[in-house]
């Protein structure tokens, strides 16, 4: 099934917030922001702002009825700042205008007046000064100390990634008006409607059923609208709520890149240990994650980093321990991945580092340390139904990892001024919210009297084809064909309470809710179709929109069968709540079982590098993955290229640059650089592993929206060993991306 | 007033001429199927055609509506998605569903513009042709494979295509609507615009429509993108003459271009996207001055000479390297314009050079960009020899110590070496968002010895120089 909303989008016709037909008396905002990264507010002058042409008004802090707290997890963030900036774009006011443009003129009327203090963008500098979100956090299992002791190899060393803008073609963005009775409806372009209706109602001092939130789509997310989307929402909503207008504010990609956070830099420390045979028998890792100046989702990202220290690897003996540094960046947030790849990659590094050094191929340690089932992952999960074998193995095969190797060594021999590289990047990734509590969903499932079918869940469409899953998924479970079936928008009055959809696990929560509705009505339906018939309950079946009979098709036909149980004033409705079964993890411990399962998969990735230039070229990434049995393949391959193609961005020419002063210098996409279409690898070949799938996956397709990601990573090491084949004596190291200037820097360095 | 036809609409207007099209046509006419990414062309979500008239009928092209100016318009024929849809998908819009070319769809009406102009372009068409008519177009979700399959779909079938006039074989295949077909006469009946006097002159607004964008709304600006007197390519006595709003596009289908340098092609997609180059002209990247005009640094080594026109219809003629003083800093006088440029074609067998490095290969301003061209002798001595490079000082540069030691030189491994020091000693990079100092003196250094490998081949051998 091709997804739902293709046609729309090809027509013009989808909508995105932008796009809502603008109310007789909209106001529009424009968040006034700091232009330092630490500051005492002096003084703010608004004073020839608000006598500017079409300014209605400017709202500080001193507006706010509620509580000036938009904080997540942790409330350490105001929505507009009081007496101190602690980042380069935090909101400080809010201008009303007439239009947009006018807000521009006037906002370049406002002064400040502050003293700056001491500005911090390096992540280990925050822990030297004990800026922390919150006290570090270790993951281990069996005996560091110990065991180094007995290695016969011990490798130490530091890794670093950078951040990486989300870069949703759609900017963050909201529309706000009054209701009756102190109501108030906001659109957002929000991966988490409930975030948005909790803080909207904190803020304005109103209970949560006062707050309407719905959400049509998004035109892209990434986790960049998960949390980040809420200050934008909420502004609108505070404005509406003061002025009693429509407040609307769509906000310019400039301002967007400056305001919000991004991936998290990571600066990292490793050591690995191993045995005469390769055998890695012990791992230690210390990260800092540069959380910007607000914990935002921090804590949450900085855990999975822990959970996704070891990858694929089966590690007896490891320690982790992670510190979520603060710092005057802004709050650094969700990032497809969500701290697993800024895990992965110190990993990886160590691996190399250790191959590099004892001369063997990397992808040789990668192999004899993958995991398998009955291993135990440091959380204390123990291994099952594992694939990270049967998909390394298969995928070496399918693609004769020693034929492309050999293609590599000839090349290269062959050329001077052009190397390839090639790297294996094996993953494995959990699925499900490593915080329990966050693994529910809900579902209403209305059927029509004329047979038609209209479902809400809590998930957001954003790209990821959820919506044509959820129809997938109700038409197989009603058994009725796709076209019956129509999916509402988001919104927190018909769902409540729900998580954002994240951890790639939206799919799964809020199909499996689906499930549970459609249940419930179709077994009323048989119910009715048994007394119309006169036959047993055990006879009967639905399928294919009929009544079957001891496996006889009947005549009685799904609008048929609506139409009677209407008559005999059954309930065509159902909402259903689920929750993931088996998870739990204790953090007292920090150990448990927090995933539902298990991601796995294998990528080979060639590379080649122009060494006259310092430029390169993705040739291929091959790569064998384990869909469960995927119930979209059109869907799901999209997401493993697309995910794959970020990850890839992310490692080589996606680079964030923030002066020493915090500012944002890659503000624009004239600066800051995603792949196009021609810097993609040339291609990309997805095989499916053959699986059961599992049962806590949707229809046994398991989650694809993150775990792609990581396979980008390949990138990285792909290039470096094309780097060492024309300057072996390039220094080894690890600082993602690896742009063009510091490829050509390691061709010719010492 | 502006009179231009949106869609199947005429469209008589009173807005100033430097608001920008993207914003008229969303916000003032609500048509909304063109989205908003970025407002700088950088990712071509607001991609939108324009149809002129040329002697041989409309020719469309894809632009970014976000930085084109309201009156380059006028007179023309706009196309945005709703003036495509029809009850059916085009094959184009079909091939983006079948191939599961669109996730979150932000981005997919700029691609389905962008095939929309290449299927209305007459010459015919490869499979790389369709790649490069969407080389502006940024995805964020699909990793573009799937996008590529859609455009696999879209080559294939206009191979069917007819040359010559292809509006009617696009009407009658559903490619568009029946009304394009009685555009070329609605055209000619649109009242001309008369165009502004100030004193702020814009070709394409690719560069001032990004940096000074409300500066620009309220201006008096001076539209000179339609002046026939300043668009053009010619040929006369071996020198060939450049009209200063010709655009990029333009610049790189000249037959007049192709025959002189045969790598045109390679060199000049390296410089923005399609639909910028659609409409960014050459008078344009020479006068916005940045340090890494990529025009600029082409031209700078073809030894061209620009030729300013003051306001009383005087004008002077000075070497473009001669141009830059310093920082976006110009040897121009107040209300001087360019007119034209100049070159003298370089005498066969041609060696002339290109290169640019970015951090993305293209779409991307260049970290450092350089153009040489050489002429040898018999004797293999170097006679004239102009170097330029971008990106390794305050203005876009003519390396006049290196081509001096050059003159009269043999090309040896040994004076190439020496060329690459003294090249060195006459740049100043700084570090910026682009690279640090330290990487764009090596890069230049690398690029120079590109231009030695790709010209002199047999002369300079490669083993003993890396």
């Amino acid at each position: 099934m091709k997804n739902i909303d293709a046609v729309g989008h090809v027509r013009g016709e989808s909508i995105y917030v932008d796009d809502i037909p603008v109310r007789v008396g909209t106001l529009f905002a424009l968040a006034y922001c700091s232009s330092s990264a630490h500051a005492r507010i002096n003084r703010v002058d608004y004073s020839k702002a608000e006598e500017a042409e079409g300014i209605h008004r400017i709202i500080t802090h001193k507006d706010i009825p509620g509580e000036n707290q938009i904080g997540g997890i942790i409330l350490d963030e105001p929505l507009l700042a009081v007496d101190e900036i602690h980042f380069w774009g935090q909101p400080i006011a809010i201008i009303l205008a007439e239009s947009e443009y006018l807000a521009r003129q006037a906002r370049k009327l406002i002064e400040i007046d502050v003293e700056e203090l001491h500005v911090i963008t390096n992540p280990r500098e925050a822990r030297k000064q004990n800026k922390l979100i919150h006290p570090p956090r270790t993951f281990s299992i069996g005996d560091v100390d110990n065991t180094f002791n007995k290695c016969a190899h011990i490798f130490e060393g530091r890794a670093d990634s950078n951040g990486q803008e989300h870069l949703y073609i759609e900017t963050q963005g909201a529309y706000a008006y009054p209701g009756e009775n102190d109501k108030l409806f906001i659109v957002s372009s929000t991966q988490g409607p409930t975030a948005v209706q909790r803080t909207a109602a904190r803020v304005l001092s109103v209970p949560m059923h006062q707050i309407e939130v719905d959400v049509t789509r998004l035109g892209g997310g990434f986790g960049g609208k998960e949390d980040q989307a809420t200050s934008f929402a909420v502004m609108v909503a505070l404005a509406s709520k003061i002025t009693k207008r429509p407040v609307k504010y769509v906000v310019h990609r400039m301002d967007d890149m400056k305001m919000t956070g991004k991936r998290h830099p990571y600066s990292s420390d490793y050591k690995i240990g191993l045995s005469e045979d390769y055998k890695i028998l012990a791992y230690e890792a210390t990260f800092h994650q540069n959380a910007g100046a607000a914990a935002d989702l921090s804590p949450a990202v900085l855990e999975r980093t822990l959970f996704h220290a070891t990858n694929a690897y089966f590690i007896p003996n490891v320690k982790v321990t992670a510190y979520s540094c603060k710092t005057n960046l802004p709050p650094n947030t969700a990032f497809r991945g969500f701290g697993g790849p800024q895990g992965m990659f110190v990993i990886e590094s160590a691996i190399q580092h250790a191959a590099r050094s004892l001369g063997v191929k990397k992808r040789t340690i990668q192999h004899i340390n993958l995991l398998d089932n009955g291993n135990e992952f440091p959380y204390g999960q123990v291994v099952d139904q594992c694939q990270a074998k049967t998909s390394w193995n298969e995928s070496n095969e399918k693609f004769n990892i020693e034929k492309l190797e050999f293609g590599v060594l000839k090349f290269n021999a062959e050329n001077k001024l052009y190397k390839k590289g090639i790297a294996c990047m094996p993953i494995c990734f959990g699925i499900s919210f490593t915080n329990t509590m966050m693994n529910n969903a809900r579902a209403l499932v209305h059927v029509y009297q004329d047979g038609s079918v209209g479902i809400s869940t809590g998930g957001v469409e954003m790209g990821q084809g959820l919506n044509t899953k959820m129809v997938q998924v109700t038409a197989e479970a009603f058994n009725i064909s796709a076209k019956r079936v129509k999916i509402e928008t988001t919104n927190t009055t018909r769902i409540a309470n729900t998580s954002p959809s994240a951890a790639s696990a939206t799919s799964d929560l809020n199909g499996k809710a689906l499930q549970k509705a459609i249940r419930s009505i179709m077994t009323r339906l048989l119910l009715v179709a048994r007394q119309e018939l006169g036959v047993e309950y055990h006879q009967l079946d639905f399928k294919n929109e009929h009544i079957f009979i001891d496996g006889e098709k009947s005549d009685l036909h799904w609008e048929q069968l609506i139409s009677i149980a209407h008559q005999q004033r059954v309930n065509l409705s159902e909402h259903a709540h689920y929750a993931t079964p088996i998870i739990h993890f204790d953090k007292s411990k920090e150990k448990g079982h927090p995933f539902a399962y298990h991601v796995y998969g294998n990528s080979i990735t060639t590379v080649t590098v122009d060494c006259l230039r310092g430029i390169y070229e993705i040739d291929d990434v091959k790569i064998v993955h384990d869909f469960g049995k995927s119930m979209n393949m059109d869907v799901d391959l999209g997401q493993i290229e697309g995910g794959l193609v970020q990850g890839i961005g992310w490692m080589t020419m996606e680079e964030l640059a923030y002066g020493d002063d915090g500012r944002l210098l890659s503000n624009a996409l004239s600066t800051y650089k995603i792949p196009d279409i021609y810097s993609v690898p040339k291609t990309i070949d997805v095989k499916p592993l053959k699986t059961d799938g599992h049962d806590l996956a949707i229809l046994k397709s398991k989650a694809v929206g993150e775990p792609p990601l990581m396979y980008g990573i390949g990138a990285y090491f792909a290039i470096q060993n094309a780097v060492l084949a024309f300057n072996p004596n390039a220094n080894l190291v690890f600082d993602a991306p690896f742009t063009p200037e510091k490829v050509l820097l390691a061709l010719y360095g010492e | 007033m502006i009179e231009f036809i949106l869609n199947d609409n005429t469209v008589k207007t009173d807005e100033r001429s430097g608001q920008t099209l993207l914003d008229f046509i969303r916000y003032q006419r609500r048509l909304i199927g063109t989205k908003i990414g970025c407002r700088e062309g950088d990712c071509g979500a607001c991609t939108i055609l324009i149809g002129e008239l040329v002697e041989s009928g409309i020719q469309y092209k894809s632009a970014t509506s976000c930085i084109t100016p309201l009156g380059n318009v006028a007179g023309k024929h706009v196309v945005t998605v709703e003036g495509i849809n029809m009850d059916v998908l085009t094959p184009y819009q079909q091939a983006m569903v079948d191939a599961s070319g669109t996730q979150c769809g932000m981005c997919t009406v700029g691609f389905v513009m962008s095939l929309a102009g290449l299927c209305l372009t007459r010459k015919s068409i490869q499979y790389s042709d369709v790649i490069s008519a969407i080389d502006g177009n940024i995805c964020r979700c699909t990793g573009y494979k799937s996008i590529e399959r859609a455009a696999y779909i879209l080559y294939e079938k206009l191979q069917n295509k007819p040359s010559g006039s292809i509006i009617p074989w696009l009407v009658n295949n559903e490619y568009i609507p029946a009304y394009f077909l009685s555009m070329d006469e609605r055209l000619r009946a649109l009242h001309k615009f008369i165009r502004s006097e100030g004193d702020t002159f814009i070709g394409g607004g690719t560069d001032l429509l990004v940096q000074k964008h409300d500066e620009i709304f309220t201006s008096d600006i001076n539209l000179i993108s339609d002046n026939s007197e300043l668009v053009g390519i010619s040929i006369e006595d071996n020198i060939i003459e450049i009209g200063a709003a010709t655009n990029t596009t333009m610049l790189l289908d000249s037959p007049i271009l192709n025959q002189v340098f045969p790598k045109l092609r390679e060199h000049l997609l390296l410089v923005s996207s399609t639909p910028i180059r659609n409409i960014a002209t050459v008078g344009g990247n020479f006068i916005n001055a940045s340090p890494i005009g990529d025009l600029t640094v082409f031209f700078i080594a073809l030894n061209t000479t620009i030729e300013l026109a003051a306001q009383n219809d005087t004008s002077r003629e000075i070497l473009l390297k001669d141009l830059y003083l310093d920082y976006k800093k110009l040897d121009m006088h107040d209300g001087e314009h360019m007119k034209k440029l100049r070159f003298q074609i370089p005498d066969k067998p041609i060696l002339f050079n290109f290169e640019k490095v970015s951090k993305r290969r293209y779409l991307d301003i260049a970290t450092v960009n350089t153009a040489a061209c050489f002429k040898i002798d018999e004797e293999e001595c170097i006679v004239d020899v102009h170097i330029s490079a971008g990106g390794v000082g305050p203005v876009p540069m003519y390396l006049n110590e290196t081509c001096q030691f050059l003159i009269r030189k043999k090309v040896t491994h040994q004076n190439m070496k020496t060329a690459l020091e003294t090249a060195q000693k006459e740049i100043s990079p700084i570090s910026d968002v682009r690279g640090s100092a330290q990487y764009k003196r090596l890069l230049l250094n690398q690029l120079l010895r590109a231009h030695f490998f790709t010209l002199f081949p047999d002369l300079v051998a490669i083993n003993s120089s890396i």
